[in-house]
């Protein structure tokens, strides 16, 4: 395992956040490695292995969990990105955002999101939440193995 | 059935036992031409089905701007990565391999059952409805 192996990419720009869902993943070891990215940017240039990432094995995530809202690209868009790349079109990607906005809904759905997630306000069924998903993206889902 | 049954979720699972039921009650045609019900939660797909093939069903519905947002979980005993990639490529939502083992198919229904109804939230939410929601296709 190198430093750039990870199981889960997490793209999230909130640090509480962030902080919650690691902790949910690492306990009882869901996920042995996760790969925070806190803009769109900087999480385009990790999955298509370019700018700071350039050196990166090209190797996909086996789950992302993505923010509907990010600095500099938005999570759309990095969704759109995503689909539209052979190399990156069918890894498994959550929409785990705090939007309810029907509108979110339908674009996400009709950009091929897996699925979309609302984040709930409280802190421990944040974590619950993260932790469901983690066990159900690793352990029941099976996907591509491109 | 009895793993999605035990979770209270039998009022709200609709079962077709083969792929032209399936398509007829997705689509309100023939016995379901007078179904009131909305799109279903979620709709759990067996690729080998009689009469119509569950990769047939899911290419109908997503080509269907009525019902191709609604999500579809592969639940199957192929583990062929060419069934895998060809139902990801087709818009499948989730693919689950059925376990052998009967406790273990259990389980895996439960999972779904709780993942799909509970934490997902589809495309439109239609969770207040009181009519069958979810469609298992077996």
């Amino acid at each position: 395992m190198n430093q750039y192996h990870c199981e889960i990419m997490l793209i999230e720009d909130n640090p509480n956040d962030e902080l919650l869902a690691l902790h949910a993943l690492k306990d009882r070891s869901v996920a042995n490695s996760v790969h925070v990215a806190r803009d769109g940017a900087e999480a385009l240039d990790f999955l298509f292995c370019t700018g700071a990432f350039a050196e990166r094995p090209p190797v996909n995530p086996r789950l992302i969990l993505l923010d509907r809202s990010l600095p500099l690209v938005d999570g759309m868009e990095v969704l759109r990105q995503i689909r539209a790349n052979p190399q990156t079109e069918l890894i498994p990607v959550v929409m785990l955002t705090s939007s309810q906005e029907e509108r979110d809904l339908l674009e996400s759905y009709n950009l091929r999101v897996n699925s979309y997630v609302i984040k709930p306000l409280d802190h421990e069924k944040f974590r619950e939440i993260v932790r469901e998903l983690g066990v159900y993206w690793l352990a029941v889902n099976w996907q591509a193995s491109t | 059935m009895h793993a999605l049954k035990k979770h209270h979720l039998e009022d709200r699972l609709h079962v077709a036992r083969n792929g032209a039921d399936a398509l007829e009650f997705v689509f309100w045609t023939g016995a379901y031409a007078n179904r009131r019900a909305a799109n279903p939660l979620v709709i759990l797909l067996d690729k080998n089905l009689p009469i119509v093939d569950g990769l047939v069903v899911l290419r109908m519905i997503r080509a269907d701007p009525r019902t191709r947002l609604i999500p579809v979980v592969m639940l199957t005993s192929s583990a062929e990565e060419r069934d895998i990639i060809e139902s990801y490529r087709l818009g499948v939502n989730s693919y689950i391999i059925k376990p052998v083992d009967f406790e273990k198919f259990g389980e895996a229904v439960r999972a779904l059952g709780c993942y799909w109804m509970v934490l997902n939230r589809p495309p439109i939410d239609v969770r207040d409805l009181s009519q069958s929601n979810s469609a298992e296709v077996l």
